[in-house]
């Protein structure tokens, strides 16, 4: 239990601390909602290393506190579309064993850009907004690609590190 | 990575590069060249597109102006309002940009075209 508890707080603690590293740092290309995902790297750490029920778990309060501190109720709305897409499709990718950590990654990065344009398009309700998507699938599969790398090599030394037999999930 | 993997990013890039030309033929096909449209009492008499120059008078009883489009510009040459305020404004080729004749109540207005840029600024 306490192995858990350490665990999960560690990694909610990383999730929340990428957030604010990305918010601190945004890249701008002209196109709003690129960004790297720093923060799905722990998502994705937490889908291989414990269960998709935590990687929720970890991702929605994420989300939710990365909107209470430096958010806003806006912002928290379009993370949580784009969150919570992102991670239905990595889960559906991981059980289709088809792809590897990087592969499941791309697809999270692509689908997170297309759930936020999807509820940008019904909150404004300009079909315009869809200019940017080629842009979005284009960068999310870019930041996909660096954070499944990334992800895989630290799956790869924390399922080393942590026996996750003694977590007890 | 897996062979999977590769082949979904080749897969991603191809739909990427697929809906950038969907995008950007549906943008080519729904813009429109700039035009000047001319209103007589408010209502439209007729558009004119920028880039084919030619003249025409816009007539309404004893009343007329003449709409000269030059250069991708419109401009009002000639008028039988009393004031001449048409005739002395400058050429406008800028979107919303207009040209009006009150005493004749008439108006060109230019639609579809960029938006002007800056003339001076201050601080």
């Amino acid at each position: 239990m306490a192995k858990k508890t350490a665990y999960l707080g560690m990694l909610t603690a990383l999730a929340f601390v990428f957030s604010y590293i990305e918010y601190l740092l945004p890249i701008n290309l002209g196109v709003p909602g690129v960004k790297l995902g720093l923060a799905n790297l722990v998502i994705i750490v937490a889908l291989y290393t414990i269960n998709m029920r935590w990687a929720f778990t970890l991702s929605a309060v994420r989300i939710l506190l990365a909107g209470l501190t430096f958010g806003n109720p806006a912002s928290m709305i379009y993370s949580l579309a784009g969150g919570m897409l992102s991670l239905a499709i990595m889960i559906l990718a991981k059980k289709s064993k088809l792809f590897s950590v990087t592969g499941v990654s791309i697809l999270g990065g692509v689908f997170h850009n297309i759930g936020q344009i999807g509820v940008a398009v019904l909150v404004v309700e300009t079909a315009g907004l869809l200019y940017y998507l080629p842009v979005l699938i284009l960068s999310g599969t870019i930041a996909g690609v660096l954070i499944g790398i990334l992800s895989s090599i630290l799956i790869r030394n924390l399922i080393k590190a942590i026996k996750i037999e003694d977590i007890d999930l | 990575m897996k062979r999977n993997d590769f082949i979904l990013l080749a897969a991603i890039v191809v739909i990427a590069l697929a809906a950038f030309g969907a995008v950007s033929l549906y943008s080519a096909v729904s813009t429109r060249e700039p035009e000047a449209v001319v209103y007589l009492n408010g209502e439209e008499q007729g558009r004119y597109p920028l880039s084919e120059d030619t003249a025409v008078e816009i007539r309404q009883g004893n009343s007329y102006n003449i709409l000269q489009i030059r250069d991708g510009k419109a401009d009002i040459t000639e008028a039988s309002c009393p004031d001449k305020i048409c005739v002395n404004h400058r050429a406008v080729s800028k979107q919303g940009e207009s040209l009006i004749c009150l005493p004749n109540k008439m108006a060109v207005e230019i639609e579809n075209s960029e938006e002007a840029g800056i003339d001076a600024s201050t601080r």
